[in-house]
């Protein structure tokens, strides 16, 4: 057999230019969202409280600390197994407040609409609303309406700002991880993502996997009763999964965090999807879930009182801090091989490899 | 998952392992060839762990990065007209064309998809009938049944605004032209399981006789991995040089015959340049005459464009395996899985990518002497 | 050229002349293309399944013998890393072990 010798050395494409538009990695949590928000936003907007980076803001207001956080979704299908929009932009802005150890007070919603939604749809959505509203006692006491022309908004966005209010003396923050300190995760992981995806077109596949969406504060509140001070950080992992989440806190912390891979909770149908996409569960997105560093002598305590409640069922120690390789999240496999879980440039995409 | 998490017992990989380090008296070069297999040996740490019996060479096995700079030239020239829906497999998104990747044509106004299957794209294009839909047909022989399926199911149901653009690779020629090479240091191969579902190993016999070294099909797991790099290891210790099966449960000699025989009718071999290597003969496929209707290439026009690739990036070397990616000056620094230089860093498949997301740490400690 | 996941077939159908079914992968389901195993695939028969395509049968029983062969491997490696490890608790002077 003739072949042509691989003389052609070193062939490589013009250096990729740096993207001069907003891409919709932007919006994955992962590096690109990172840069954006360092490059974009912060130089524009900078004061002390911003630049904490912290899932809720806090203000001193008069010797007492509110708690501000704003989310804005923009889910698409609006309906999906286990919730829709309006329930999820609920649970999602209570919970940013619960991982500052906020008690949450009020929320505000502001509706995008866009021209053409069905009545019976935004009905079911704002129901939705009010019902996740009510179940923990946080009314929505202000709002707003938009409507924009057809093409304008993918059906609706939704707004929500909540305000909580902290007790004085701190709280759980990002850079208070300490080596030796426990990551305990309250439930499986990747559920709502693969929830999404299942509902996507092309993608489409049948599944019993329903969005975990919740609010965590019932959960939360007290396990910050009884810890206090030994409860370091508390961080929701939302888009990029519990991966993005980790990497954030190691890095803010200054420490390393290493990972056991055999005790990550994972539902069988979320592994099973994620195989047939090639997809990582570590970085899929959840709604209804938390990961927690406790100081490591209090840790099966955290552990039980979180199983106590229906929504920790399934919580489990998935990992600890260390001193070594500050900054980044190691994964012992079962093999005794490690790997790094490294931040994501931007969504994972499904792969055919 | 039946059939497929048993194979990642950790009892059974360590005895796998143990059997790997007592069986080689010196230490062997083997190349996995897929891209699929390479992630499982990163992700495992399993090169780690065979570090004393086994270096294992990354080869050109993940589609994605072998394909030709012009292919996704002509992708992103066709995914930016307006009459057109690009679809395309996840995995091609990010790859760096001169300009710029199919998300950025997406950002900037084009209507790029991502489909699970091609049978996806020819029901868009049902679906749209005011609107051209391409198929972006991309990947080696596990994939050529699939992408001939969607062509010859488009014919049979009159879709007529559904092209796909072509740029299939083939395993063999591609393995010849590693051992034709001077500086080959590869002994051994473990052959890409799925590649060989469809086609089945016949093919392989001819190479493993002319240059007298084993190829073993493998699988993807970890187990599998394993076991096929014993196997290999074996051989080599006994002077054998013979196609062996080690993915038994997916694979048969003659691989899915209906399978073949679709993709005989559907396409044919051509010349294939794959990127970072050159052009290999006769190592791509392409649509042949009697498909010629379903062509992008023909139906829009595509020009060819063919650019100076120039820069620092040592794709070549490292998927000929002359390289690994962390001896590459630009790996981590100027050439970053957001900023890629090459096709290896973008793709999740390809060497550089998982050798930076997952091993980078690990080669971290080698350098300043810690341990991980 | 890589990922392929073996699934239970649920169903086998035609969808106008091509051979389709529903495939199981371990609780989540997909419509898959059978047309390359139709002569021989039948319901709770497990396939390999690429880019929603199933390219070939999963041979039950040659994975079930191949795995009992690993198992056996694997715990003969045990016996012989337990024996070693015996070996190496013997005091050298031949006393018994510490």
């Amino acid at each position: 057999m003739t072949t042509t010798p691989i003389t052609q050395g070193l062939v490589c494409p013009v250096p990729h230019r740096e993207s001069e538009r907003v891409l919709l990695g932007h919006g994955s949590g992962g590096k690109l969202s990172a840069a954006l928000l360092r490059d974009r936003f912060l130089p524009h907007l900078a004061n002390p409280a911003l630049a904490a980076l912290g899932d809720a803001a806090l203000v001193v207001v008069r010797g007492n600390e509110l708690a501000v956080s704003t989310d804005t979704f923009v889910v698409s299908p609006i309906e999906f197994p286990g919730g829709n929009i309006g329930s999820l932009a609920v649970h999602g802005t209570l919970n940013d407040l619960a991982m500052m150890g906020a008690e949450p007070i009020c929320l505000s919603a502001g509706f995008i609409l866009e021209e053409g939604l069905p009545f019976d749809v935004l009905e079911r959505v704002v129901a939705a609303m009010g019902a996740a509203a009510r179940a923990v006692g946080v009314p929505v006491v202000t709002g707003d309406t938009k409507v924009v022309e057809r093409g304008k908004a993918d059906r609706m966005f939704i707004n929500t700002t909540g305000l909580g209010l902290r007790r004085a003396g701190g709280g759980p923050a990002p850079d208070k991880a300490r080596p030796g300190d426990r990551v305990l995760v309250s439930g499986p992981i990747g559920r709502h993502g693969m929830a999404i995806m299942a509902e996507r077109e092309g993608i489409g596949f049948e599944s019993k996997i329903e969005s975990d969406s919740a609010a965590l504060w019932p959960l939360v509140q007290p396990l910050l009763e009884r810890l206090g001070p030994d409860l370091h950080v508390l961080r929701d992992p939302t888009r990029g999964g519990v991966a993005s989440a980790l990497n954030e806190i190691a890095a803010a912390s200054r420490v390393g965090v290493t990972l056991e891979d055999g005790v990550i909770p994972v539902p069988a149908a979320v592994a099973a999807a994620c195989e047939m996409l090639g997809l990582d569960p570590l970085y899929v997105a959840n709604e209804g879930i938390f990961t927690a560093f406790v100081a490591a002598e209090r840790a099966e305590e955290a552990l039980g009182l979180v199983r106590s409640h229906p929504l920790g069922a399934e919580a489990a120690i998935i990992g600890q801090v260390t001193n070594d390789h500050p900054g980044f999240v190691i994964l012992r496999t079962g093999l005794g091989g490690t790997r790094v879980v490294d931040l994501l440039p931007g969504d994972q995409l499904p792969r055919i490899c | 998952m039946k059939y497929l998490t048993e194979y990642r017992d950790p009892v059974v990989a360590r005895a796998l392992l143990a059997r790997i380090k007592s069986t080689a008296t010196r230490r062997w070069v083997l190349m996995e060839v897929c891209g699929g297999q390479t992630h499982t040996i990163v992700k495992q740490g399993l090169d780690e762990l065979l570090e004393d019996a086994v270096e294992m060479i990354h080869g050109p096995g993940c589609p994605v990065c072998v394909t030709p700079l012009e292919q996704i030239d002509k992708a992103l020239q066709v995914a930016a007209r307006p009459d057109v829906i690009f679809t395309s497999f996840g995995d091609m998104l990010r790859v760096p064309g001169s300009d710029c990747d199919l998300l950025q044509v997406r950002a900037r106004g084009g209507q790029v998809r991502i489909v699970y299957s091609p049978l996806d794209a020819v029901e868009l294009a049902r679906k749209n009938p005011d609107k051209q839909v391409v198929f972006f047909a991309v990947g080696f022989e596990t994939t050529a049944p699939a992408n001939a399926m969607a062509v010859w199911r488009a014919r049979q149901l009159g879709v007529r605004n559904f092209s796909v653009l072509v740029s299939h690779v083939t395993v063999p020629p591609a393995m010849c032209a590693m051992l034709d090479a001077p500086d080959n240091r590869v002994q051994g191969f473990l052959a890409a399981g799925h590649v060989c579902t469809v086609m089945g190993w016949r093919e392989y016999e001819p190479i493993a006789a002319r240059y007298r070294v084993p190829i073993v099909v493998t699988g993807f797991e970890p187990l599998d991995i394993l076991e096929g790099i014993c196997l290999a290891v074996a051989q080599l210790e006994a002077g054998r040089h013979e196609v062996e099966n080690q993915y038994v449960r997916a694979v048969r000699r003659d691989g899915t015959v209906p399978a073949r025989h679709l993709v005989e009718e559907v396409f044919q071999l051509v010349d294939r340049k794959w990127r970072g290597i050159g052009e290999i003969p006769r190592s791509g496929l392409g649509l042949r005459a009697e498909y010629a209707d379903f062509d992008a290439e023909i139906r829009f026009g595509l020009t060819e464009v063919t650019q100076e690739e120039s820069g620092e990036c040592r794709a070549g070397d490292v998927l000929r395996g002359q390289l690994k990616p962390f001896q590459c000056p630009a790996f981590g620094t100027r050439c970053t899985p957001e900023r890629p230089l090459g096709a290896p860093m973008v793709s999740s498949e390809g060497a550089c990518a998982a050798y930076y997301n997952y091993g980078r740490f690990r080669q971290a400690h080698a350098v300043s002497g810690t341990t991980p | 050229m890589c990922l392929g996941i073996p699934g239970r077939v649920v169903d086998v159908r035609d969808d106008l002349g091509l051979a389709m079914g529903t495939v199981d992968f371990g609780g989540i389901r997909r419509e898959v293309c059978l047309a390359y195993v139709a002569g021989e695939v039948k319901p709770d028969d497990y396939v390999v399944v690429h880019v929603g395509f199933a390219i070939s049968m999963v041979d039950e029983a040659e994975a079930r013998r191949t795995f009992e062969v690993l198992r056996e491997m694997s715990q003969l490696e045990e016996l012989d890393w337990m024996r070693e490890v015996a070996d190496r608790s013997l005091d050298p002077l031949g006393g018994p072990a510490a």
